[in-house]
């Protein structure tokens, strides 16, 4: 099977691991992640006003390219301005109408493509039972606490992944790789996000309370689909921490493609 | 009430939020779930509340709006679907469509930086702080 | 050609503002057939009856129409006066020049132009109008109510009171429904057990009363005064009338690790068992589920253990058929499941409950035998928070857009009740409004605040999450204090939502009673008939109607009773004759009516017809059993050939009626 495959920015630089060790996975189990040509950065986030027209193309162009298949994200971000996008084509016809007289597309887009989140991909396509039975080297004895952030998740109607405030997703991953799931109350609260950048502190609260409800349930590690997470929660919480690893990376690692 | 521009600014807020902000019952949640609550100094519930009564200009000119995480934990959680984080972008974006009043600006960019900062964090923060 | 007299009232100023009812009744006064034309400023009142019934006696009317409010108001009242000069009260129509007139329109000119229109199909119709005679049918003096709970128990209570037999039909092996898990009752705090369980045995004791536990209708036929209902008395594996409730088998039971329903799964029963000691009926029911010998035929302990000889494992489901003149629903309400929810843990920690496992946790009967302790540790919890509207006046999807009602009460007694017992706890109570309209209601929630010191703050809590070191971190909104607050708690109890129990739905669909959004059980008038379903002999008794504390509950189920008896005292019951009837000549006995009519009230008889060449054939046609039919019109419709018409609404009224308001003039 060939999906559509949206790396993002992050995941050409500071993020090379998860996607690496994303596409590696993927042909183990039977997957090619065929990169767009021509993809553009998202933004990072979504912006939220209706008026708001340019900064969702560079998304309105990778989804009416995968038209034919379906596209594939990984990076928590790109998977939210991008469903959201795509919610906003199918579902706000005047924001189509802009949209599509301005790019003047061989054939008007509407939101048809399906998107997938990486996960998603393992649950609904590769099935998580299929995965478990792909495992070389499962991660006995491990025990992970998945932390989703905000991005993979919210708003739950848009993106509809999982249950927001109750997800299942990660922990299944963990499950079928071999690992033990441990839950922390703060899975899907945020770690500080872009503010990161311009408040230090505000970072360093925010993803020490994630970090400290990790340690305090004694997970042996964290796992994240977000490149900014992983940055805050290794960078700027406060503190002795866990290692926080890209999901894909353990992944890689269970399936036996980790080099 | 208000005066005839600070109606036509909260016209505007609705418009481009998409928000109705008569259909909050002030119960509060948003605030309460809200993780940049200290930061701020108008709270979710309030940028609600302060737009119904068309006073946009004063959220205008608080840092507060620059304090949204976007984290959209208060439109998930909110009982009457009033999605205040869409009030907040839409009064920023009023802000900072404004000649010159971008809130990030590209010469600050390299003491913010340090090595392991992803790209995402810029890329997002220019989307929120700057046209 | 009807000599018609038009009567066109003024309802006051309701009509009169925007109708000129001095221009209709002189419009009106033009039509054919017409010979008498006037208005009135109230037509109901006894003055305008008169001038209806001095018309018809004076001209010599056999035709009346009334042009003022809908029918459903007061068709009844201008029948019967017509009927007392001699008219035939199916000679008379209404013309609704309020509700669908009047009442819609600002413009006076165009209510007038309505009004006469509409007042011109009404007299098109009266032209073709027939006498009908009304006929009459038997009512079985027997009741059954549904569910058996407070509300199934007060107007099976009061219904026997009057001297009519009556069934309660229970789903769960005992009556008492949810008022059996409750501690205390507000706003007086009387322990519910003490007030309930001499109510529940009345019950069993009333010779009048039969109960009917664990067992579900499965089936409803008939209509008012003469329902048919199946009853699926489901097997529990005891033989009821053996077993003495003495309770020795619920001790021996070999499977002890069954989630026990009373307690909220909060502590174990075993697979035989009653559900608690002042059950009714007091007998032993076996969980199929969880019994070794159903499952696998290796145990039979309770059988040895049993000096009754009363259980029997080859017992099956048992369908019993009644009959009844009237159905009461008495279905009562859940909390809402919470899993939409978790941002306040609920399923991430035990010491998330929900406000009725609150009440357990204090019921002496529960399972810490009355001890507040928490369920994770079994330590007394020295904070305690309280959130209100979890998932009540939510319409966000999550949850139910309503108001749940008892839930500002209920905390208001727990956080009383928790500081009176353990004066050295915490106690916040989280609130949107303290809503406590009621007798003596809002000085009992005043009273946890002024005397009992419960803290209560305006906002909602954010977020619950559960620390590994068993405290519970909650982060809610201060509102008038305009802060964050973070309380570290060590239980959290939240006011769910309530909501209609799940078995109302497809118990509507049996009754063809009607039903909100929301599940709950329509009446018939918001305001004038709160405890009747719009369907006739079907009656709305407690929480199914809407959400409802006890008192109300109690009030709405007497109220029930007392319709019921109203109905029951009666040997027969006026039947609508607008009913259907099929022209034999133009049926063809094709089925259609039979497989839309709701009552099945429509045959097929096979009938000799003599052909024009005076040869005989026989032919299937259809025959409707007029004390069956309600006058719904659904066969009228199906008919492809035209031969099923509903008498006072024939095909051929209804189409006079449309050419009369299509008419241009």
């Amino acid at each position: 099977m060939v999906f559509h495959y949206y790396p993002g920015c992050t995941l050409k630089t500071k993020a090379k691991d998860l996607d690496k060790y994303a596409r590696a996975s993927a042909e183990a189990l039977g997957i090619t992640l065929a990169e767009l040509d021509n993809w553009q950065c998202c933004g990072g986030a979504f912006t939220m006003a209706k008026d708001e027209i340019a900064t969702k193309l560079s998304s309105v162009r990778a989804l009416a390219e995968s038209r034919d298949t379906a596209l594939v994200t990984v990076c928590s971000a790109c998977h939210n301005v991008i469903k959201q996008t795509n919610a906003a084509m199918k579902n706000d016809a005047d924001f189509a109408f802009k949209v599509n007289n301005y790019m003047k597309l061989d054939e008007p887009y509407h939101g048809e493509t399906k998107v997938y989140h990486y996960l998603e991909l393992l649950r609904d396509v590769v099935g998580f039972d299929k995965l478990a039975a792909a495992v070389k080297n499962p991660l006995k004895g491990k025990k992970i606490a998945a932390y989703y952030g905000c991005l993979l998740l919210r708003p739950g109607k848009v993106l509809q992944m999982d249950n927001p405030e109750n997800p299942q997703i990660l922990e299944d991953f963990i499950r079928a790789i071999g690992a033990t799931p441990v839950i922390t109350p703060y899975r899907n609260e945020c770690c500080g996000g872009y503010m990161a950048t311009e408040d230090k502190a505000l970072a360093a609260k925010k993803s020490g309370l994630v970090m400290e409800s990790a340690k305090e349930m004694k997970a042996d590690m964290m796992i994240t689909a977000c490149p900014l997470c992983l940055y805050n929660l290794t960078k700027n919480a406060p503190g002795e921490k866990l290692p926080v690893y890209y999901f894909t990376e353990l992944l890689a690692e269970a399936l036996g493609v980790k080099e | 009430m208000s005066n005839p521009k600070e109606l036509a600014l909260k016209e505007q807020v609705i418009r481009m939020s998409g928000v109705d902000p008569l259909k909050c019952m002030r119960c509060g949640k948003c605030s309460g779930t809200c993780p940049s609550y200290d930061e701020m100094e108008y709270h979710p519930h309030q940028f609600v509340y302060m737009v119904e009564k068309g006073e946009i200009e004063k959220l205008m000119a608080s840092p507060s709006i620059f304090k949204c995480l976007s984290c959209f934990a208060c439109v998930e959680r909110c009982p009457r679907d009033v999605e205040p984080a869409k009030l907040v972008e839409a009064i920023r974006l009023l802000v900072i469509r404004q000649q010159g009043n971008n809130h990030l600006k590209a010469n600050q960019i390299p003491d913010l930086l340090d090595e392991d900062m992803p790209q995402q964090a810029l890329v997002t923060a220019f989307r929120k702080y700057t046209k | 050609m009807q000599k018609i007299g038009v009567f066109v009232c003024w309802c006051g100023s309701n009509i009169a503002q925007t109708v000129d009812v001095q221009a209709v009744s002189d419009a009106l006064a033009k039509e054919p057939g017409v010979v008498y034309s006037t208005n009135y400023q109230y037509m109901c009142s006894e003055a305008g009856q008169n001038l209806i019934k001095d018309a018809v006696k004076q001209y010599g009317l056999t035709g009346v129409v009334i042009c003022s409010c809908s029918p459903r108001m007061h068709e009844a009242t201008f029948r019967k006066a017509v009927a007392s000069v001699g008219l035939n009260p199916y000679m008379l129509e209404v013309a609704n020049i309020r509700e669908q007139c009047s009442w819609i329109h600002k413009d006076k000119e165009v209510g007038t132009e309505k009004a006469i229109i509409l007042g011109r199909a009404a007299i098109a119709k009266v032209q073709l109008n027939a006498p009908l005679q009304a006929g009459e049918s038997p009512v079985v003096k027997r009741a059954l109510v549904i569910g058996g709970g407070i509300a199934g128990i007060q107007t099976a209570l009061d219904i026997a009171e009057a001297g009519f037999e009556v069934d309660i039909v229970e789903k769960n092996p005992t009556i008492g429904g949810k008022m059996t898990q409750i501690d205390k009752t507000f706003p007086t705090l009387d322990c519910a057990a003490c007030i309930l369980t001499p109510k529940m045995v009345d019950c069993a004791q009333n010779e009048k009363i039969h109960i009917y536990s664990y067992s579900e209708v499965k089936e409803v036929k008939g209509f008012v005064g003469n329902f048919s209902v199946k009853i699926n008395k489901k097997a529990r594996y005891v033989d009821e009338n053996k077993c003495t409730g003495c309770g020795e088998c619920t001790t021996k039971c070999p499977m002890k690790n069954v989630p026990n329903e009373f307690n909220l799964g909060m502590d174990n029963r075993r697979a035989i068992y009653i559900p608690f000691a002042q059950a009714v009926p007091k007998v032993a029911t076996i969980d199929p589920n969880y019994c070794n010998m159903l499952k696998n035929g290796k145990c039979g302990l309770c059988a040895k253990v049993c000096g009754a000889g009363a259980i029997d494992y080859k017992q099956q489901d048992q369908i019993v058929e009644e009959k009844y003149g009237a159905i009461v629903v008495a279905t009562g309400y859940n909390p809402i499941k919470l899993d939409k929810f978790d941002e306040f843990g609920y399923s991430l920690s035990k010491d998330v409950i929900t406000s009725l496992e609150f009440e357990r946790l204090t019921n002496a009967a529960g399972p810490t035998s009355g001890t507040l302790l928490r369920p994770s540790d079994g330590k007394h919890p020295h904070t305690i928070v309280f959130v209100q509207c979890v998932g009540s006046r939510d319409t966000s999807g999550c949850g139910k857009p309503y108001c749940s009602k008892i839930c500002c009460m209920y905390t208001a007694k727990h956080a009383m009740l928790t500081r009176e017992k353990y004066p050295d706890t915490d106690v916040y109570v989280f609130y949107i409004d303290v809503r406590s309209p009621g007798k003596n209601y809002d000085e009992f929630y005043r009273r946890a605040v002024e005397q009992y010191g419960v803290h209560y703050i305006k906002g909602m809590v954010g977020k619950v999450a559960p620390r590994a070191d068993g405290k519970i971190m909650v982060q809610a909104s201060d509102l008038l204090a305009n802060e964050q607050l973070h309380i570290e708690a060590d239980l959290v109890v939240l006011a769910a939502a309530i909501e209609p129990d799940k078995s109302a739905r497809p118990l509507a669909t049996m009754l063809t009673a009607s039903m909100d959004t929301n599940d709950f059980f329509t009446e018939a008038h918001a305001k004038l008939r709160p405890v009747e379903s719009p369907t006739a002999g079907i009656f709305l008794s407690g929480a199914c109607q809407g959400p409802k504390d006890i008192p109300d509950t109690v009030s709405q189920a007497s109220a029930a009773a007392a319709k019921v008896i109203g109905l029951l005292v009666k040997d027969k019951l006026t039947t609508n004759p607008c009913v259907a009837q099929s022209n034999e000549m133009m049926c063809n006995g094709c089925s259609s009516c039979e497989k839309v009519c709701p009552y099945g009230a429509i045959t097929y008889v096979e009938k000799e017809f003599r052909m024009p060449d005076r040869t005989t054939r026989i032919r299937r046609v259809a025959s409707v059993n007029p004390a069956v039919c309600q006058g719904c019109g659904a066969c009228t419709v199906a008919c492809p050939s035209g031969a099923m018409d509903l008498k006072g609404f024939s095909n051929s009224q209804i189409m006079a009626e449309v050419d009369a308001i299509c008419q241009m003039k």
